[in-house]
């Protein structure tokens, strides 16, 4: 099924995306990946705020290429998601709903996204250059001394992507392959 | 002896890291497209077409395939009757990747120390590795990997009791547990023999090959095409989704080893597999 999605997402919106939906987002989206992540909740421990509210927002694991003059943003597709496993208990926890990336999971990021209601989208990794259409604006807004891998806010219309774990624990990486092994 | 200027190598090195991140080379833009028309799976079929449609974008607009430039692996051939002049060569191949991820708006995603982890900020250094040829000419190939599927990469160790059959069985085992992670569908470089460190060198030039070329030696031949078929059999298909598109391609490169040894290196590399070559 095809869904257009607007951030932000309460969780009982990630709650009714069910794995294999093709989704289009639109709306404001984050992207944090692995320095941005580990400098978040490193500050956290600290007692320093969040430089964003998780609440009801979307992660996108994603660092993207310096802009072209003239273009918000350059190349931007995925980076692969299990390196954050480490850190998305924590901020699903803090209210995130919708992470956007690819490859696997681990079974506590699942656990966390039953538990809180959160979705985890895939985008076609490697179409970084094509991803980057959707994006209508771009600005750092903080950790700007982590070039590529700082937080930075996209505006995005029609970003496409495919439910790959939904707020159940439907998996698409363990239903799909199995039907295609011979 | 003939003498070339290290800023000629810089050039040419600029100029190649930008034309392999934005221009996806003829062979693996066919191989994509020969998948497309053959995968079962709808949902796998569509990413196929987008991967097509992200290569050609890339290309009009000399935007990165991926935005994930790498690291500038650079392999260089010296003719032994060259003489450098002009300044240090390292320090020529690194300029030249300087400028070319500075100018090509490529993303600069090298840390100078794996602990302290700081963004040296224009992607050098690169890996380089010199080699030393018969001649006076210079072959220099540039080949930017990206780190998710160099991640899923791994060397064996096998005994020689271990045979073909367990060089097979582990090739296949790093294709499976590396599923969805590297962007499939993959090009996959295996090196066997050699030792520790040359196995790996050998994985990485497998990936210099063209998709769809051989080996020249017929029983490694028969190696590569059973092991392609057999990794498309897997299912993991297009980004892990499901299909009969795994493995794009996939290279073994060989050396001689040790009586007591059978080394074996899988490079998993993506459908961004890049390169670029010339001769100075
Ligand atoms: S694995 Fe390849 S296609 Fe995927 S993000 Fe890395 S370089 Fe890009």
């Amino acid at each position: 099924m095809k869904i257009d999605i607007t951030t932000p997402i309460t969780r009982e919106k990630a709650r009714s995306l069910k794995a294999g939906d093709i989704v289009s987002i639109t709306g404001v989206i984050y992207t944090a990946r692995d320095a941005a992540h580990k400098r978040m909740l490193e500050n956290l421990q600290n007692g320093i705020p969040l430089p964003v509210d998780l609440t009801d927002n979307t992660i996108y694991f994603a660092g993207p290429a310096p802009a072209k003059p003239g273009e918000p943003i350059g190349s931007v597709g995925p980076t692969t998601s299990y390196r954050m496993d480490a850190y998305s208990p924590k901020t699903i926890e803090l209210g995130l709903t919708c992470m956007i990336g690819k490859g696997a999971r681990s079974s506590a990021v699942i656990d966390a996204m039953k538990k809180y209601g959160a979705v985890y989208i895939g985008a076609v990794g490697g179409a970084g250059a094509l991803l980057s259409e959707c994006v209508k604006k771009c600005e750092v807004v903080a950790y700007e001394d982590l070039g590529s891998e700082a937080i930075h806010r996209l505006e995005v219309e029609n970003f496409p992507g495919i439910v790959i774990i939904d707020s159940e624990g439907n998996n698409l990486y363990d239903t799909e392959p199995p039907k295609y092994r011979k | 002896m003939r003498e070339i200027d290290v800023a000629l190598v810089r050039d040419a090195v600029k100029e190649m890291c930008i034309k392999a991140n934005c221009c996806l080379n003829a062979d693996v833009y066919g191989a994509i497209k020969k998948a497309q028309a053959e995968e079962c799976s709808d949902v796998g079929k569509n990413i196929l077409s987008q991967l097509i449609e992200n290569a050609d974008l890339a290309a009009a607009k000399m935007k990165p395939i991926c935005q994930d430039t790498g690291m500038a692996v650079v392999f260089m051939d010296i003719g032994q009757d060259v003489h450098f002049t002009g300044g240090s060569l390292s320090d020529a191949v690194n300029e030249g990747v300087r400028l070319g991820y500075k100018e090509g708006y490529l993303r600069k995603s090298v840390v100078s120390d794996p602990l302290l982890r700081v963004n040296t900020g224009d992607n050098t250094p690169a890996v380089i590795h010199y080699n030393i040829a018969e001649g006076d000419k210079v072959h220099i190939e540039i080949a930017p990997k990206g780190f998710g599927s160099e991640n899923m990469s791994r060397i064996y160790m096998l005994k020689p009791s271990d045979g073909v059959e367990g060089v097979k069985n582990a090739v296949l085992d790093c294709i499976e547990k590396a599923g969805p992670n590297p962007c499939p569908p993959m090009i996959v470089g295996v090196g066997i023999g050699g030792n520790f460190e040359l196995c790996a060198e050998l994985a990485k030039r497998a990936l210099l090959r063209p998709v769809g070329s051989h080996s020249d030696k017929e029983h490694i031949r028969q190696i590569e095409d059973e092991l392609l078929e057999r990794a498309n059999r897997l299912g993991i298909g297009p980004q892990g989704l499901g299909g009969n598109t795994t493995v794009l391609g996939l290279n073994i490169e060989t050396y001689a080893t040790h009586i007591a040894g059978l080394p074996l290196a899988v490079n998993i590399s993506c459908h961004v597999t890049r390169h670029s070559e010339c001769t100075v």
